[in-house]
């Protein structure tokens, strides 16, 4: 009986841990036309946060930041997660290095 | 085409700066140049294949396949290379033991060669694949072969003229400091792979960041400036380093710098031990 009490409870504070976990703030990036759809994003401060970046082109493009000490290549038509954060308040650059001349962005924490 | 050779410069330039100070730090090592050429082949051919599976890889551990196999690829260099350093160590304490020896050539034999061979292919892997996908793109998008090919070659051409003369700079050190000076950007070059390694663990979201942006020195130098990227590659500098990156440096730093120091010291107190005892 009390082995069921213990799994429960550790059952409960997975799921919530989990809810916690869903509770990250989402933001979805598009890459379409070798450009990334919003070209700025504000996102949160002081918080992780999930960028969903999905290409819609049929290319190949790399989601390259130094700023964001982030680089992750999405093959076409492929959709992936790239989480940043915690941010400090500020601009931080992202592009697109196989486009670099029109695929630009920045997120803007505050 | 232009744009082409300025993109294949950008991803070749790490391989072709990290070949040219492995190779100036390691004249004496018998059959280097052989090993080396076969890891550059290997790390070509290892580029073309994880350019083919990048987007399995990627799809792997919850998404974060990529991270992980950069992360993974560095780490691999990281602990070859640590290696290779207190190898080299020995080596010195050895060749000052005995003094009769002409040259310092290392007798063939050693495992060393083989294992420059493996960094310089996991050197070459990383960026390699992302240079294969991005042609790949271009013919994708219905660019000519002859385009391709001449950006490509432009690119492989600026980025060996940058090793080149990292190499040649290097070669000048005269010969009773090249084994100091050698050492010290090996270990530079090191402990920035340890600090890129523990980057793609943040991006995998295994390790905390513990704050961006622990200091911002892109005014003073920026990383996307062509000096930048240079001082990136080989020691490491980050205009606005997370917390962890500092980190994982300064202990790399340490934990070599200090295991060298220790070998260091045993020698010196073998030797006073045999000077006193006759």
């Amino acid at each position: 009986m009390q082995l069921r009490v213990i799994g429960l409870a550790f059952a409960l504070a997975l799921g919530l841990g989990n809810a916690a976990l869903a509770a990250e703030k989402q933001f979805e990036l598009t890459i379409s036309g070798h450009r990334f759809h919003p070209e700025t994003l504000e996102v949160p401060a002081g918080v992780k946060v999930k960028l969903i970046v999905h290409n819609k082109d049929n290319n190949y493009e790399e989601f390259h930041s130094d700023d964001l000490h982030r680089e992750k290549v999405f093959a076409p038509k492929q959709s992936g997660v790239v989480i940043i954060g915690p941010l400090q308040a500020g601009s931080y650059g992202f592009m697109g290095e196989f486009h670099p001349d029109t695929a630009q962005g920045r997120v803007i924490a505050k | 085409m232009l744009g082409t050779a300025i993109i294949i410069f950008r991803e070749v330039l790490e391989a072709s700066l990290i070949i040219g100070l492995i190779l100036a730090a390691t004249r004496g090592v018998s059959g280097r140049m052989r090993w080396i050429g076969i890891g550059i082949g290997g790390g070509i051919l290892g580029a073309i294949v994880l350019a083919l599976v990048a987007d399995k890889i990627t799809s792997l551990a919850d998404g974060m396949g990529q991270e992980l196999m950069n992360a993974s690829i560095l780490f691999i260099a990281v602990v070859l290379l640590s290696w290779h350093l207190l190898w080299m160590k020995k080596h010195a304490i050895q060749i000052s033991r005995d003094m009769r020896r002409i040259g310092s050539e290392v007798s063939s034999g050693s495992k060393e060669p083989i294992i420059l061979a493996v960094i310089v292919g996991m050197a070459i892997l990383r960026e390699g694949s992302e240079a294969v996908i991005f042609l790949y793109g271009l013919a994708l998008a219905g660019s000519t072969a002859a385009d391709l090919t001449l950006g490509t070659v432009l690119g492989i051409l600026g980025g060996v003229s940058a090793g080149t003369i990292l190499y040649l700079g290097i070669a000048r050190v005269p010969t009773g400091r090249l084994f100091q000076v050698s050492g010290w950007l090996i270990l530079l070059l090191t402990a920035g792979m340890a600090s890129q390694g523990a980057s793609f663990l943040v991006q995998a979201d295994v390790l905390p960041p513990l704050g961006y942006t622990l200091w911002d020195t892109s005014w003073l130098l920026s990383e996307q400036s062509l000096l930048g990227k240079i001082l990136h590659i080989l020691v490491g500098y980050v205009d606005r380093p997370m917390g962890i990156q500092v980190l994982f440096y300064a202990a790399t730093v340490a934990i070599i710098a200090l295991i060298m120091n220790m070998m260091g010291r045993a020698e010196a107190r073998h030797r006073t031990e045999a000077a006193t005892s006759h």
